[in-house]
């Protein structure tokens, strides 16, 4: 078949079963968009930033576990995009992004919005591509797609010069990849696998740490199985809400900076760490000389590189998650008694009834967490849980009862302030029969507040909730306590009018500042089948606790803050 | 710790910079660098000079396996390793003795012009090091090292 690249991009989508592109034109992609009109085998939504591009793409993604697919323009177009490929690369999500370039002849010259894509993109994607001639293209794009969803999951670049875009030549899409270089270890060693179960059974306090690899590798049910079939204790990371279901005995709850004392007690007191695809980010281990120094180590990773990078591993096993826990689940049947670690099980459910995760409800004024429990409470699992960066965002993992897999979408690796209302379009459009929830600050909302066209126009219904605080209350919370109330430019008093602005957008607005209130408008934005925005007006000085400081120990964790 | 690496890669646009990318990106050495595509395949053999602590030195063989193209990173066994040097002298020195230290380095004189020479020395890393030291009573105006290359046996 001889086909333009332009054409080239839209049948390897259509061969990747690609159904949503998000994206924002300009003169070195008009080529692409050209055919986009043409065909109507994908919907293609128009954002209203290239940054949303990408985290919507990210949102789809992590939400069904496809690949998320981006189009970009040269330049500045580009640019903008960069905060979307890193924030899904420190988080492994699989994308493909495709941007325009320059004309090959113009590529050097400092053209008209010209820039090295490539060279940029570079530390911010699992690989990618600058194609310099129409011939390499389906070869280029099927290799991008299998790179993106193969192995440890990631972004991956496509730059396409203009002219190629233009350039006819023969379309064979490959049916196989043949890639001489790149080959992920999905197998875990069976002896390494082994020697980990024995270890498992030697112990008396072990306890699984969870990390995104679980999701990413659709490992929640063997994860439950094995933590049932063996009685371990577990606890999550950010990235891991949801995998063990928030009803399971077994969890103790997310642990690190922000996490609840039973899980950080659990890691400082374990003689046995089975770290099931976690990468001991520093805002999860906290000073790592005090970071579990009773345990030995088993980590399972996909990625070779991730073992051992931070803490030394005594039972490393590269492979692909679920397929090492299948692997594990006969061994533990035949090996391990559940029984014995009822002790260890025993004394960490009392360090919860001791110290369970808290808040001062209040009739004053609203409570942040308050509002969260109580989304939780009317939506549970009915809803998917996005958020942006700050507080709301900790005080949703916290207190938000997840009760599956991909239910809960946060930027954790980046931090993406921003991220949030792209991120949940991209959730929506992906599983409309979802609702589909966006915890956001009156920081994080403005990152990316014009998005809400984009909502409107293609009738993707998110609910927004901003626990306004009228602070970058995560920053002002470390004023608070390490700056002497310093509160340096974090003083957001002076802000929109959120319920107008959202209104002007073609939404629906609310404020609210009572319980009954926050009640009946959550249930009327629910209703309303309609983007909203619920502006809640909360305690301006709450706190997000425990807290381990930067660099702390896990075991000395800040319960409280008193005056 | 110094260490040698020789990095088979595909031999493609960009591998180079996402080699050095990768160790500019994450703070790692390179004492040196060399590159040339191995004959009659569509792959380029680096041999990198490196050095850090054990770990530091274990991540960096990880990171360069984790890159696409790399096809192969041979990092430990034994490395016959040679590295050349180049250096221009005034023909206005007194080139007593300069003979015998060629012969010792594996050297020769590799150009020459109205007013310098060029010698030209390949042996090991180390004792590249220690001509450099001797030459220096020659006064050279010019050195230049090529960086390792390294064949594992
Ligand atoms: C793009 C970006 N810039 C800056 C930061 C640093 N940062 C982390 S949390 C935070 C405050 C967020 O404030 P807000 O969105 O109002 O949420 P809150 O903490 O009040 O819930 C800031 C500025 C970031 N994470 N991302």
């Amino acid at each position: 078949m001889e086909l333009s690249g332009s054409q080239m991009v839209i049948e390897a989508l259509r061969k990747e079963n690609v159904s949503v592109v998000f994206g924002y034109p300009g003169g070195a992609i008009m080529n692409v968009y050209d055919e986009v009109y043409k065909q109507n085998y994908f919907k293609h939504i128009l954002t209203r930033h290239e940054q949303a591009a990408l985290h919507a793409a990210d949102g789809y993604a992590r939400a069904t576990g496809e690949v998320g697919v981006a189009f970009v323009t040269s330049g500045p177009g580009f640019t903008n995009a960069v905060t979307g490929l890193a924030t899904a690369y420190m988080d492994s999500i699989p994308m493909v992004v495709i941007s325009g370039q320059v004309p090959i002849s113009m590529i050097g010259t400092d053209a008209f919005q010209e820039i090295d894509a490539v060279g940029i993109s570079r530390p911010c994607v699992k690989h990618n591509y600058l194609v310099k001639d129409v011939k390499d293209l389906p070869r280029i794009l099927k290799e991008a797609f299998y790179i993106a969803r193969s192995g440890r999951p990631g972004p991956v670049h496509v730059d396409i010069p203009k002219d190629v875009t233009a350039q006819i030549g023969h379309f064979a899409y490959p049916s196989e990849i043949k890639m001489q270089t790149y080959k992920p270890t999905y197998k875990g060693n069976p002896r390494q696998i082994k020697k980990a179960i024995e270890a498992i059974v030697a112990a008396k306090r072990p306890v699984l740490y969870i990390g995104g690899g679980a999701i990413n590798s659709n490992a929640s049910a063997e994860v439950r199985e094995f933590a049932k079939i063996c009685g371990i204790p577990a606890v999550e990371t950010l990235m891991a809400r949801g995998v063990m279901g928030d009803e399971n005995p077994l969890l103790l709850g997310m642990l690190g900076m922000h996490g609840c004392y039973s899980a950080n007690m659990a890691m400082s007191e374990a003689d046995l760490m089975i770290a099931f695809g976690p990468r001991f980010d520093d805002r999860v281990t906290g000073k790592l000389s005090e970071f579990a120094k009773h345990a030995k180590i088993i980590h399972v990773d996909i990625d070779p590189s991730s073992i051992g990078k931070i803490v030394p591993i005594d039972y490393p096993i590269v492979g692909d998650l679920k397929n090492v826990v299948e692997a594990m689940i006969p061994l533990a049947k035949e090996h391990v008694d559940a029984d014995k670690y009822k002790p260890w099980r025993d004394l960490l459910k009392r360090y919860n009834e001791i110290h369970p995760l808290k808040y001062e409800d209040s009739n004053e004024v609203l409570k942040p967490q308050w509002a969260i429990e109580r989304v939780g409470q009317l939506l549970g699992d009915k809803a998917i849980i996005c958020t942006d960066v700050g507080q709301h965002q900790m005080w949703a993992a916290q207190f938000y009862p997840f009760s599956y897999p991909r239910q809960w979408l946060s930027s954790g690796g980046l931090g993406t302030m921003g991220y949030g209302l792209p991120a949940a379009i991209g959730a929506k459009v992906a599983i409309p029969s979802k609702t589909v929830i966006n915890f956001t600050g009156d920081g994080s909302i403005l990152m990316n507040i014009q998005e809400l066209m984009t909502a409107v126009e293609n009738k993707v219904a998110v609910v927004n909730i901003i626990l306004n605080n009228q602070f970058l209350g995560m920053v002002r919370q470390w004023q608070t306590f390490f700056y002497n109330k310093r509160y340096s430019s974090t003083d957001l008093s002076v802000q929109p009018d959120f319920v107008k602005l959202v209104e002007s957008f073609g939404g629906r607005g609310f404020r609210v500042k009572t319980k009954d209130e926050f009640d009946k408008a959550l249930k009327e934005a629910i209703e309303s089948n309609t983007v909203c925005m619920i502006d809640v007006q909360v305690d301006r000085f709450e706190n997000v606790l425990p807290m381990v400081p930067a660099g702390g120990t896990l075991y000395n964790m800040m319960l409280e803050y008193k005056e | 710790m110094r260490r040698v690496l020789s990095v088979i890669v595909l031999n493609e646009d960009g591998v180079l910079s996402r080699i050095s990318g990768l160790f500019a990106g994450r703070g790692y050495n390179i004492d040196s660098l060399t590159v040339a595509p191995i004959p009659k395949t569509n792959l380029s053999r680096l041999t990198i000079v490196t050095s850090g602590s054990t770990p530091v030195l274990e991540q960096i063989v990880k990171q360069l396996h984790k890159l696409i193209p790399t096809y192969k990173v041979i990092e430990s066994g034994q490395f016959v390793e040679k590295e050349m040097a180049l250096v221009k002298i005034p023909l206005s020195e007194d080139f007593n003795g300069l003979d015998a230290m060629l012969k010792a380095y594996n050297g020769t004189i590799a150009s020459s012009g109205e007013d310098f020479i060029v010698v030209m020395v390949a042996d090991d890393y180390d004792r590249i090091d220690n001509f450099l030291k001797a030459v220096k009573k020659y006064n050279p105006t010019d050195i230049v090292r090529s960086g390792s290359v390294a064949m594992d046996i």
